[in-house]
């Protein structure tokens, strides 16, 4: 190319860097949450087959060992292998963050979206839910009901801990429909006579569904932090099944011992709950809003 | 406004019925958790009778509602203790605590979101946003145990648990509860600084900032006496739910460092299916959602004049 392009390309090079330095820098971290995500998805997915002890073999190694090149993270108050307990504890913390989310976002979305839709009626109605909903001190909500139905299984907890996210689900998509209820494009389809169901399926929906992804990679952070309280109280699925809460309740006693009952499990948990708040950071980043004014 | 205390009258209402309704629906027998399995089939229904658990469900709401009013939450089911007083022992310490941890949320955001927001996009304004995901990524139960493990264990600065009450001197009181208290607010320090430096980069830009910094201003007196009172709603609102939220959410932290307050009043409730116990700690919970709420409403008229005059149109 002649030198003149290359001095016209300049000034837009000079002011890029800073921005591009930036996204750079995101780009990586984005990477690296999705790579753990990938990795401790797949790990605890194949935790069968992958050279793991028994979680709840007491024999893995001496109780409260540090680590070694028998036990990779060490043992806990027990002398049971702390990698292979984070491991199976995974699949609880990512099935009932993942399923939680799924399932308080399709019911509360629906919900959400008829009452910024149809408004009247069901809007006032469903906000009413919202807000009793929200009024509710929801931990405890869900304290009691695992503690009163003395069902500690998985389907349990993810119930209850989609119960906490309906609420604010329904407040955020019923603000996001109604933010385009009005807008050219749903007036254009109803006077060309489409019927509320083909609107909402067709101009609505699309529009919502973006916002409402982006919250849910973060409401399965918080999904994933509130199973771990839960299961800090005893709460939770029911052992043998390791958790990483119950671990660290487990190892808590002994902290002045050993760190490392406590500290791989929360090391995992802390790991987890970032990368799904970089990553859903980053979408809202791109989508031009800020996480924080939620 | 008075509409606005009606639907929240409406929405105490809701919580208290479904609080109440919930444990009557749910399976698990009260009378089996006060007396144990092996109670005698008279001392049964006369617990029964006692406890009035054989009224159907809306005369049993409707009398302790009457009681409620007048302060009265009904006794215990397990430590015989009307549940008033017992959760008049208790809130203290909660109340003390979540003050607390606010006062220390709000004197580090307020400085950490100012600096973000004088150069949005600085090596500063990345460290400090950086620094604060990462809090909001840490669950508090786990900065709880972190907190023990290197302050009360390794250095050996703090007592690892326990609570010292105020009337044992003002400072043994405020040791005993510093860690907990800064357990609870480093979540909140990332998300009002957050909230904060939003609503201060945005204030910057407008016209008035730009003419006081044109009049030869200085940065500090521009944001102290002109910046900050408009940028502050929306830290405002989130404070007052946070606020509210956390009168219940202090359960984890007053589990790990044994503080005798409502929350661990209420797992305790919930543990013993101890109904009148976690009614009572329910509507004080709620109570205080609510009326936090209602305050940081009025506090919008305080800080913005134009909501202030909207009001009075609209009277």
């Amino acid at each position: 190319m002649t030198a003149a392009t290359t001095t016209a390309a300049a000034p837009s090079a000079a002011a890029q860097p800073v921005t591009g330095a930036t996204r750079h820098r995101w780009g990586v971290t984005v990477w690296l949450s999705v790579g753990w995500l990938v990795v401790l998805t797949l790990a605890a997915a194949l935790a069968d087959i992958l050279p793991l002890y028994d979680p709840a073999d007491t024999r893995a190694g001496i109780p409260l060992s540090i680590p070694t090149s028998q036990n990779w993270l060490g043992t806990d108050q027990l002398g049971r292998d702390l990698l292979s307990r984070t491991i199976y504890g995974a699949r609880v913390s990512l099935v009932v963050g993942l399923a939680a989310v799924v399932l308080s976002s399709l019911v509360g979305g629906a919900i959400g979206v008829l009452a910024g839709y149809l408004q009247r009626k069901v809007e006032a109605v469903s906000l009413f839910a919202a807000d009793v909903l929200m009024a509710f001190p929801s931990f405890l909500l869900a304290a009691s009901i695992v503690a009163f139905t003395d069902s500690r299984g998985l389907f349990t907890v993810v119930l209850v801990i989609a119960l906490l996210y309906l609420g604010p689900t329904i407040r955020i998509v019923r603000a996001t429909t109604l933010s385009y209820a009005n807008r050219e494009f749903v007036t254009a389809a109803r006077s060309l006579g489409a019927t509320p169901g083909r609107i909402i399926r067709r101009e609505i929906v699309p529009n919502v569904v973006p916002t409402t992804l982006s919250l849910a990679i973060v409401a399965i952070a918080g999904a994933i932090v509130a199973e771990g309280g839960l299961a800090y109280l005893n709460l939770s699925v029911a052992p043998p099944t390791p958790t990483w809460g119950s671990m660290i309740a487990a190892g808590k006693p002994k902290i002045d011992q050993s760190l490392y009952p406590v500290l791989v499990p929360g090391l995992a948990l802390f790991l987890t709950v970032l990368a799904l708040t970089l990553i859903g950071d980053a979408i809202q980043k791109r989508q031009g809003r800020n996480i924080g004014a939620i | 406004m008075s509409r606005r205390i009606l639907r929240l009258l409406a929405v105490l209402v809701a919580v208290t019925a479904a609080s109440f309704s919930m444990v009557s629906l749910l399976p698990g027998d009260t009378v089996t958790a006060v007396l144990g399995e092996r109670a005698s089939e008279e001392d049964r229904a006369a617990a029964r009778e006692e406890l009035h658990l054989d009224d159907p469900l809306p005369v049993r709401y409707a009398r302790w509602v009457g009681g409620a009013v007048t302060g009265d939450l009904g006794i215990s089911y397990r430590t015989r203790q009307p549940v008033a007083e017992a959760l008049g022992q208790r809130i203290g310490v909660t109340l003390e605590l979540v003050l607390l941890s606010q006062l220390i949320a709000l004197a580090l955001a307020i400085p950490m979101a100012v600096l973000s927001a004088l150069r949005p996009g600085s090596w500063l304004d990345r460290t400090l946003s950086g620094t604060q995901l990462a809090m909001l990524a840490t669950p508090t139960f786990l900065v709880a145990i972190a907190l023990i493990a290197i302050f009360a264990v390794k250095l050996g600065w703090f007592a690892t648990t326990g609570y010292v009450p105020l009337g044992d001197g003002l400072f043994a009181n405020l040791k005993s509860l510093l860690l907990p208290s800064l357990a609870l607010a480093l979540e909140q320090v990332a998300l009002y600084a957050r909230v904060l430096r939003t609503d201060l980069i945005a204030t910057f830009d407008q016209d008035f900032i730009w003419h006081a910094r044109a009049k030869g201003n200085s940065t500090g007196r521009i944001v102290l006496r002109h910046a900050m009172r408009p940028s502050s709603i929306g830290l405002v609102t989130l404070a007052g739910i946070t606020l509210g939220r956390m009168i219940g959410g202090t359960v984890l932290v007053e589990t790990i460092f044994a503080l005798p307050g409502l929350g661990r009043f209420t797992i305790d409730a919930i543990n013993n299916r101890d109904f009148m116990a976690l009614q009572g700690a329910v509507v004080v919970m709620t109570v205080g959602f609510v009326v936090l709420n209602l305050v940081a409403d009025l506090l919008h008229g305080v800080i913005d004049p134009r909501i202030r005059a909207q009001r009075m149109a609209a009277r």
